[in-house]
């Protein structure tokens, strides 16, 4: 009996490996495989598949190259000023319209994360036509007569990064602030109400009660938008092709000209995005310590 | 009681941020009816133009054979995504094993490896292979994704054991079991991480760019980008491409919003 038992146990076992086997396969041909091949290939040096191996001088060249520095530095910009902007207005916005009370809440709520709807790079040529010389921002302004010409948002690097920012904020505030609006659901509205009672505004409200029962949901949101920051493409290439000059241009953006335009150097772009991948994994591991010494 | 000052505050302070987050979408669809010289002008309202737009539009891209090609990837991958995702996170939930475990470790750490890595190993495996240009290619990376294997795993864990072990009794095989059993009685999680699935294959931009050179395979994203790389833009013409490339994402969202909302917080949780 006991016998029968254990080869039932097995046999499950090997059943269970059975409903593996595809997705381990695909990783491992498709992700896995991959990257190692271009960590070694990230050693080499050399053009097309001509390559010799020369240790780290990629990683070296990358640095000293002016244009992978000014894109790790437009990621960077974009990092630290969209995501914090876009994650506090995601929770205002979230502690808003988590009041059962307030009135035409489905309809702020729908409107809020609408711009979630439209492909990325849809939005990346909507912002560009809407900021674009004889576009729809410069004709207003004509008219206002803030501006007596037109101004070339994407024909100057800090308003081209400011551009870019702004679509960011617009395309992913209301997919942040579904997250926030899932964990305040978990939290019991009466727990605001006896806040009130007690005399607490709304924003000793929001500081002791809503961010620290949030914190865990704000810190995966952060790690998610530090890892798609770092690894901006669409807008970079179709808001403002990484104009002007390399001026705005993103990491992902830069690694794909290096591989796709020209003679490929397979082995540097490989380099860099290996750097891509120690920075997404040395931020998120820093964003979990700060979160747990939080805790404590 | 919140003052009367504050409750127009806030209620105005809604309505201009969701206005900011209409505008945009509701711009692009009046662009689409107009001609280019009006859209400059900013001009806010419907025009006639929208038949000429899409003569334009037609004349010079392969509008319907792209928009198909989108449609068939975004399908495929996403039907396919979600029986081998489900699988595994069903597999890995039910059938534990240290070893199991250690591999589900790997299969979470493959998720921080950016996708600018892989896409040039990927394209020289393809080019050997004959994979470029064919939507098996395009399909195969999206296939089994960390994140949907977490999502369905997570979701396993409120799948009863004893229903399980009830149709072993039966004499159900274990894969009887996930097709027959599981799968009915897991609607929701199937809607939700399909939508997902569905809005990221659709948005797919980088992989589609990589691997499909030819304008007769290529995505939808890939035509509205191409149509911006001319001296001078046909915001008209331009702005219907990109609403006819939104219509899918829109329809999906607005019939799906609840799954796609499950979905999206879903899969982390």
């Amino acid at each position: 009996m006991k016998k029968k038992g254990l080869s039932m146990k097995q046999k499950q076992s090997t059943a269970g490996w059975m409903f593996l086997v595809p997705a381990i396969i695909l990783i491992c041909c498709f992700s896995l495989y991959p990257a190692l091949s271009a960590f070694i290939t990230s050693l080499k040096t050399g053009t097309g598949t001509n390559l010799t191996f020369t240790g780290l001088t990629n990683y070296i060249r990358a640095f000293q190259d002016d244009v992978f520095v000014q894109s790790l530095k437009n990621c960077f910009f974009y990092l630290i000023i969209q995501v914090p902007v876009m994650l506090v207005m995601a929770l205002i916005l979230a502690t808003l319209l988590n009041n059962p009370k307030l009135k035409f809440r489905g309809f702020f709520r729908t409107a809020i994360f609408l711009p979630c709807a439209t492909s990325l790079v849809a939005y990346a040529i909507i912002f560009r036509s809407l900021f674009a010389t004889d576009g729809f921002i410069n004709s207003v302004l004509l008219k206002m007569g803030i501006l007596s010409e037109a101004y070339n948002f994407l024909g100057n690097p800090l308003s081209a990064k400011i551009v870019i920012i702004i679509a960011l904020v617009w395309r992913w505030t209301g997919y942040n602030m579904v997250f926030y609006l899932a964990g305040l659901q978990n939290i019991d509205y009466s727990v605001y109400e006896a806040a009130k009672i007690d005399g607490a505004s709304p924003i000793q409200t929001f500081f002791r009660i809503t961010v620290p029962l949030l914190k865990p949901t704000i810190l995966m949101t952060a790690i998610m938008s530090t890892n798609g920051t770092l690894q901006l493409f669409d807008e970079s290439m179709n808001l403002t092709n990484g104009g002007p000059g390399n001026a705005s241009i993103t990491m992902s953006h830069y690694i794909y000209n290096m591989a796709f335009k020209g003679v490929p150097n397979f082995g540097y772009t490989s380099a860099m995005s290996f750097i891509i991948l120690i920075l997404v994994a040395i931020l998120a591991f820093v964003q979990k310590k700060v979160g747990e010494d939080n805790d404590q | 009681m919140t003052s009367k000052p504050k409750l127009v505050f806030m209620y105005l302070f809604l309505s201009i941020v969701s206005l900011i987050s209409i505008f945009p979408l509701a711009w692009m669809v009046i662009a689409a009816t107009n001609k280019s010289i009006d859209v400059i002008a900013g001009k806010l309202t419907f025009g006639t133009n929208l038949v000429e737009n899409y003569k334009n539009l037609i004349g010079q891209q392969p509008l319907w054979g792209n928009f198909w090609n989108s449609c068939k990837y975004t399908i495929l991958v996403t039907v396919f995504a979600l029986i081998i995702s489900s699988l595994a996170g069903y597999g890995f939930e039910i059938y534990r094993g240290k070893a199991k475990e250690r591999l589900y470790s790997v299969v979470l750490m493959s998720m921080m490896i950016p996708f600018v890595a892989l896409m040039v190993p990927l394209f020289r495996m393809y080019s050997k292979l004959g994979l470029l240009n064919t939507v098996l290619g395009f399909m195969l990376p999206s296939l089994a994704t960390p994140l949907l294997i977490m999502m369905f795993r997570t979701n396993a864990k409120a799948f009863p054991v004893d229903i399980i072990e009830a149709a072993r009794i039966d004499g159900t095989t274990e894969f009887g079991i996930f097709f027959k059993i599981y799968i009915p009685s897991m609607k929701a999680i199937f809607a939700a991480a399909g939508v997902i699935t569905f809005m990221n294959a659709w948005n797919n931009y980088l992989w589609a760019k990589v691997i499909m050179s030819d304008n007769t395979t290529q995505t939808m994203p890939m035509l509205i980008s191409n149509l911006t790389s001319g001296y001078k833009t046909d915001y008209g013409m331009l702005m219907l491409a990109v609403f006819i490339t939104t219509i899918p994402t829109a329809v999906v969202f607005f019939a799906l919003q609840k799954y796609f909302v499950e979905g999206i917080t879903g899969s982390v949780k």
